[in-house]
C-alpha cells in the first residue's frame, strides 16, 4: 500500500495535528456561543429538485455560510407547531425533554465530542439545544425563569445551531447505553431533523438518496438495467475466479425468498465483493430466491430524515414481497437498514400476513425471532448454515487477512446481533482479534459517517468522528498486525475506508460475505488462484507469474 | 401503545405509598395517641430543668456514664449548686422508677432504643 | 452564576422560615398551611406530569439493546441487557432503578499524548457510587421518618432505624445515612464545579435541588444533634397533619420549622423540575420494552397512510428499459 493519502484526504491536516484536541469548554456559556460554519465541518444543503420529488416544504437553493437561509415567513410558528405535534406523538421525545439531570455520563461517550472537543457535541448539550427551546416555549418554569431554568427563545441562530449539530450526530445510540434514564440522542436528533425539514433544511447527501430511492428504488438512482448489469457483472467475475456459472434471478415471481441489500453493495468497492459473495453463496445453496429492482434498497435514508420518510421508502419491501409472491424476506449486510427492519418496518408497513414464517430451506431451521416481520438477517441465515455443516469452507483462503470486527451501531444497539457475525467470521478465517472491549459490541464506536454524514465535504467532521474507531483499529493493527476490518454495514464499507486510511493506514475494509465466499468451496469450482478482489490467494502468490 | 393500564396501576401504587401515613393511621386509629409520663415521687425538681432534661437527658446520662466509668467521678453539680450522685439506679430511678410509665412512653412513641438496659437491670415496677 | 444564585435562594428560604417562626410567630403557616400545600402540589403535580407523559403514545418499539439478541437456540441471548420477553424487561428495569445499571457502565475516556496520541478508556464508577449512595440513603431517611408520622410505628421502620444506627456512635446515635447523604451530595456538587464539561452544562436547575437537599439534610442533622427540638411535639404536629387534625404545639424549636420548610419547598419544586426523573425512568421507552419487534408486532396508534411510489408507477417509468434487459414486467 502506498503512503500517499487518497485524494479526499489530501487537504486534511496530519492525524497528529487533528488529535491536538482541547476538551476544555470555552469561557462563554454555550447559549452565547454562535455556530461557525466552515468548509469541512458541515454538509451541503438539499438541492431544491430533490425536495420537489418528495413534495417536501420550501424547496430552494441556499447555503449555510450565507446569512439568509430563505426560511418561510412563519418559520417560528411552524417549529412551534411541529414541536407540539411531536411532543403529543412521541413519549420518547416528551420524556427525554423532561427528565435529563445533566449528570454528564454521556459526555465522553460521543465520537464527535471525543474527536472535536466541541462541548455542544456532548450528547447532553446536543439535546439541550432542543430542550432549551422546549422549556422556553412549552414549560411554565422556562417561560417565567428563562435562563435560570435553562430556557431560551427560538431564534434564527438557534435554527442554525440545530442544523449544525443535528448533522453532527450519527444517531449511533452509544450515549443511550450509558444514560441512567436511557435517553437516546438518536431520538432527539431525529426529532431535530424532522423539525428542520419542516423549514426545508436538510443535507443533500441524505436527501438525494431519499429522492432517488423514492423514484428508482435505491439510493444511488440506479435504474433497473443498471442494476441487472451490475449483478451480471459480479456473476461473471465470480465465474472467472471460480469457474462456476452463476445465475442471478431478478424480479422472479414465485421465488421462495426475496433478497434485499443496501444499494452500496452493488455500487462501490468493497461492497461489491460482498455482493458477489451473496450470489456465490446462494448459487452454491441452490436457493430459490430473487432480487428486486423496485425494492433494490434495504437501506433507508428516511431514517435520517423523518419517521414519515422511513415509512414511505420502506413500504416497497413488503409491497414487492407481496407482488412477487415470495414466502419470506432475507436482508443483506447493512446497519441502519436493520434498525428500520427491526424497530419500524412491521409497525409501519405490516402486518406481513401475506408472507409465511421464515424457514431456512437448507437446514429447516425456523427463524422464530422473525415470525412477525418475516425478515431474516443474512448473518442469522449463514450462521445457521455453518452450524448445520451445510457449507464446505476453507478458512485458510483468508489467511492473508488478520481480521478484526467492527460492530455497526444499529445492529449492535438497535437489534443486538453480536454473536452471529463473530461466529461466521471465526469459521471463515483463521486470524481474528477483537478490538478493546470499550469499543465493540454495545459500546461500539461509530464510523463517523452514519445517519447521512458519509460525504466528503464534511471531511474534517468525519475524520474527527472516526477518531475513536480509527484509534481502536490502530491499536489492534499495532498489537496483532490486523490488516482487515470486517463489518456488516454498507455505510461502514464506504466510510471506514477513509477512517482507516487516515487513522490506521494499511487496514482494509471487508464485508463478511466477501470472506465467506472466499472460503466457500463450491461444487465444480476450479482451483482458485485469487480472492474476490483479484488478489492472489495465500500460497498462490508465485503462481500468478507463471 | 399507551400502556395506560400499567401507568395507572403505577400511579395508584405511588399514591398509596406517599399517603401511607394517612391510611395507616386511619386503619390503626391511634394517631391521636399521646404518651403519658407518670412519675412517682415527692421531689419537685429533677437535676436540671424539665426543658433541659427533655432535650438533653441522653447527653447528661452519657456524660454521667463516662464520668463514672472512665474518670471515677461520681458527683454532679447541678445548675443550682445542688450535688447529686451520678447514678442511673440511685438517682434517676429513685423518682423515675417505672420504666414502662416513664422512659418507654416517649422512647416507644419515637422509636428510640437507648442502650441503658444493655447493662443496667430494669427495675422492678412499683405499683402505683 | 447558577450555583451562587441557587445557594442564595436556599439561604433566603432558611432565613424566611427563621423569621417567619421566630420573629413573626407564624407557626401555623409554616407548620400546617405550607406543608399541606406542599403535599398537595407534590401529589397532584407528579400524577399530572406522569399522566401528561402517558397521553403521548409510544409509537415504535425502540429499546437500546446492550447485549446479544435472542435468535438461534445455540446462541446464548442476553435476556437482561437485551430482553426478549417481559421477564427480561422486569429484571432490566429493576437493575436500572435499584442499582443504576447503565450508569455502572460509565467509563472515562482520555487523550494520551505518549508514546503516540491515542484515546484510552478507563473505569469510572464514582458518579455511579455517589448517585447510588445518595438515592439509597435518601430512601432510608424517608422511611425512617415514618416514625414521626405513624402510631404505632410499623416494624420495618424500627428495623431500618436499627440498621442505620448500627455502629452506635454518639448520643443520639449517628445515622450512617446522614453521613452518606451529606458526603454524596457534597461530591455530586463538587463534581459539577470541578469537572469542566459538567460545569459547562450545569444550570441553576441542577444546583438548586442539590443545595436544597443539602439544606434539608444539614438542618435535619443539626436538629438531631445540636439544636434539639421537642420530639414529642414534633410527632404531635406530624401525626396531626397526616390524620387531618393539624396542630402546632407550642415550643417546638425553630430548627424544626426550617427543616420542614425546606422539605416543603422540595416537594413543591419536585413536579416542575428534573427531579421528575424519579418517575420518568419507569417510562423510558429505550429501557422498558422487550426487543421482540420481529416476533410481535408493535402498534402505532396514530399511524397514517403515506404517499408511496407504487410498483405500477415505477414500472410505467422504466418498462421499456426493463423489457430490453429481459427483466420480467407486469404489463407487456
Amino acid at each position: 500500500m502506498s503512503s500517499e493519502l487518497p485524494p479526499e484526504l489530501a487537504d486534511s491536516p496530519k492525524p497528529k495535528e487533528l488529535m491536538a484536541i482541547d476538551y476544555r469548554p470555552p469561557q462563554q456559556p454555550w447559549m452565547e456561543t454562535p455556530v461557525n460554519f466552515k468548509p469541512g465541518n458541515y454538509c451541503f444543503p438539499t438541492k431544491a429538485k430533490n425536495l420537489r420529488v418528495l413534495d417536501m416544504p420550501n424547496p430552494r437553493e441556499w447555503a449555510p455560510e450565507e446569512e439568509d437561509w430563505k426560511l418561510p415567513e412563519n418559520w417560528m410558528e411552524i417549529i412551534r407547531e411541529g414541536m407540539k405535534d411531536r411532543l403529543d406523538k412521541y413519549r420518547s421525545f416528551k420524556l427525554f425533554m423532561d427528565i435529563c439531570v445533566r449528570c454528564g455520563a454521556c459526555a465522553d461517550k460521543c465520537h464527535f465530542f471525543l474527536g472535536s472537543g466541541d462541548p455542544k457535541n456532548m450528547p447532553v448539550l446536543r439535546a439541550e439545544l432542543l430542550r432549551s427551546v422546549y422549556r422556553g416555549e412549552f414549560t411554565k418554569a422556562g417561560k417565567i425563569l428563562g435562563k435560570l431554568a435553562g430556557a431560551r427563545k427560538l431564534t434564527i441562530d438557534v435554527i442554525k445551531e440545530w442544523f449544525y449539530y443535528f448533522y453532527q450526530c450519527t444517531e449511533c445510540r452509544r450515549c443511550s447505553v450509558f444514560c441512567p434514564y436511557g435517553i437516546d440522542t438518536a431520538e432527539i436528533t431525529m426529532m431535530g431533523r424532522e423539525l428542520l425539514h419542516l423549514l426545508g433544511l436538510g443535507i443533500n447527501w441524505a436527501m438525494e438518496p431519499v429522492a432517488n430511492c423514492f423514484r428508482t428504488g435505491n439510493h444511488l438512482g440506479i435504474l433497473p438495467n443498471g442494476f441487472k448489469d451490475a449483478l451480471d457483472f459480479f456473476a461473471e467475475d465470480a465465474e472467472e475466479i471460480t469457474g462456476v456459472k452463476i445465475d442471478v434471478p431478478i424480479n422472479k415471481k414465485g421465488a421462495e425468498i426475496l433478497f434485499v441489500v443496501p444499494s452500496g453493495d452493488y455500487f462501490g468497492d468493497p461492497g461489491t465483493y460482498t455482493c458477489t459473495g451473496y450470489i456465490m453463496l446462494f448459487h452454491e445453496l441452490g436457493l430459490d430466491y430473487t432480487w428486486s429492482t423496485y425494492a433494490s434498497e434495504g437501506g433507508n435514508f428516511g431514517l435520517f430524515t423523518s419517521h414519515e420518510m422511513i415509512k414511505r421508502l420502506n413500504a416497497k419491501i413488503y409491497a414487492e414481497a407481496k407482488r412477487l409472491g415470495v414466502k419470506w424476506i432475507l436482508g443483506g449486510e447493512c446497519g441502519h437498514m436493520w434498525r428500520v427492519v427491526n424497530q419500524y418496518m412491521d409497525t409501519m408497513n405490516g402486518p406481513a400476513d401475506f408472507l409465511e414464517e421464515p424457514v431456512s430451506p437448507i437446514t429447516g431451521t425456523k427463524f422464530e425471532n422473525a415470525n412477525s416481520t418475516k425478515m431474516v438477517h443474512i448473518m442469522e441465515f449463514t450462521a445457521d448454515l455453518i452450524r448445520h455443516n451445510k457449507l464446505r469452507l476453507d478458512p485458510s483462503r483468508n489467511d492473508n487477512r488478520i481480521v478484526t470486527f467492527h460492530d455497526s451501531c444499529n445492529p449492535a444497539r438497535a437489534m443486538g446481533i453480536l454473536e452471529e457475525p463473530r461466529y461466521v467470521i471465526k469459521n471463515v478465517c483463521n486470524n481474528f482479534y477483537e478490538m478493546p472491549e470499550n469499543t465493540i459490541r454495545e459500546q461500539t464506536f461509530c464510523c463517523g459517517g452514519g445517519a447521512g454524514l458519509g460525504t466528503d465535504e464534511n471531511m474534517d467532521t468525519r475524520l474527527r468522528g472516526g477518531l475513536p474507531r480509527g484509534n481502536a483499529v490502530r491499536y489492534v493493527q499495532e498489537k496483532h498486525g490486523v490488516n482487515s476490518l470486517a463489518c456488516m454495514c454498507a455505510i461502514d464499507r464506504a466510510t471506514l475506508i477513509t477512517v482507516c486510511d487516515y487513522w490506521a493506514r494499511g487496514v482494509e475494509v471487508t464485508g463478511i460475505h466477501e470472506m465467506v465466499a472466499n472460503a466457500l468451496i463450491m461444487r465444480g469450482e476450479k482451483d482458485r488462484q485469487t480472492d474476490l478482489r483479484g488478489e492472489p490467494l495465500p500460497g498462490k502468490e508465485d503462481e500468478e507469474d507463471v | 401503545m399507551y400502556n395506560g393500564g400499567k401507568i395507572f396501576a403505577g400511579l395508584i401504587v405511588f399514591i398509596c405509598l406517599i399517603t401511607f401515613p394517612v391510611w395507616y393511621n386511619v386503619v390503626r386509629g391511634k394517631a391521636a395517641y399521646r404518651p403519658e409520663l407518670k412519675i412517682v415521687t415527692e421531689e419537685k425538681e429533677c437535676v436540671e430543668s424539665s426543658e433541659y432534661m427533655r432535650n438533653e437527658h441522653m447527653h447528661l446520662l452519657d456524660d454521667w456514664r463516662n464520668s463514672v466509668v472512665r474518670e471515677n467521678k461520681r458527683t454532679y453539680t447541678a445548675y443550682d449548686g445542688k450535688e447529686h450522685e451520678m447514678s442511673l439506679s440511685n438517682t434517676c430511678l429513685k423518682c423515675h422508677s417505672n420504666k414502662a410509665d416513664f422512659c418507654d412512653q416517649c422512647h416507644n412513641y419515637l422509636e428510640v432504643t437507648p442502650t441503658c438496659w444493655d447493662c443496667h437491670v430494669i427495675p422492678e415496677e412499683k405499683k402505683l | 452564576m447558577g450555583a451562587s444564585f441557587s445557594l442564595l435562594t436556599v439561604l433566603v428560604l432558611v432565613l424566611l422560615a427563621f423569621m417567619g417562626v421566630r420573629v413573626a410567630g407564624w407557626d401555623p403557616l409554616f407548620g400546617v398551611v405550607i406543608p399541606y400545600t406542599a403535599l398537595f402540589v407534590f401529589l397532584v403535580g407528579v400524577v399530572y406530569r406522569i399522566w401528561d407523559w402517558a397521553k403521548s403514545p409510544v409509537p415504535f418499539r425502540i429499546p437500546t439493546t446492550c447485549g446479544q439478541h435472542k435468535s438461534h437456540p445455540w446462541i446464548k441471548g442476553n435476556n437482561i441487557e437485551n430482553p426478549s420477553n417481559i421477564f427480561g424487561v422486569v429484571i432490566r428495569m429493576a437493575l436500572e432503578i435499584l442499582f443504576f445499571r447503565s450508569l455502572f457502565r460509565n467509563t472515562k475516556t482520555e487523550l494520551r499524548a505518549d508514546p503516540s496520541p491515542r484515546l484510552i478508556f478507563g473505569e469510572n464508577k464514582w458518579l455511579w457510587a455517589a448517585g447510588l449512595a445518595f438515592h439509597w440513603s435518601f430512601l432510608f431517611i424517608v422511611v425512617r421518618h415514618l416514625r414521626f408520622f405513624t402510631e404505632p410505628i410499623p416494624f420495618f421502620v424500627g428495623l431500618i432505624e436499627y440498621m442505620d444506627g448500627l455502629f452506635e456512635i454518639g448520643v443520639p446515635t449517628l445515622y450512617m445515612t446522614d453521613v452518606v447523604i451529606l458526603a454524596a451530595v457534597t461530591y455530586l456538587f463538587l463534581r459539577r464545579v470541578v469537572i469542566p464539561q459538567v460545569r459547562y452544562i450545569s444550570i441553576a436547575a441542577d444546583y438548586f435541588p442539590l443545595f436544597l437537599i443539602l439544606g434539608v439534610a444539614i438542618s435535619g442533622v443539626l436538629m438531631r444533634h445540636f439544636y434539639k427540638v421537642d420530639m414529642l411535639r414534633v410527632k404531635e404536629l406530624a401525626t396531626g397533619l397526616f390524620s387531618f387534625h393539624p396542630v402546632t404545639p407550642e415550643g417546638i424549636g425553630v430548627s424544626f420549622y426550617i427543616h420542614l420548610f425546606l422539605v416543603s419547598i422540595l416537594l413543591i419544586y419536585f413536579p416542575f423540575s428534573k427531579l421528575m426523573h424519579m418517575a420518568g425512568v419507569f417510562l423510558s421507552p429505550t429501557r422498558n420494552m422487550p426487543n421482540d419487534n420481529r416476533k410481535r408486532r408493535h402498534i402505532n396508534p396514530w399511524d397514517y397512510p403515506v404517499k408511496v411510489h407504487t410498483y405500477e408507477e415505477y414500472e410505467d417509468e422504466f418498462r421499456e428499459k426493463m423489457k430490453k434487459y429481459g427483466i420480467p414486467v407486469e404489463k407487456e
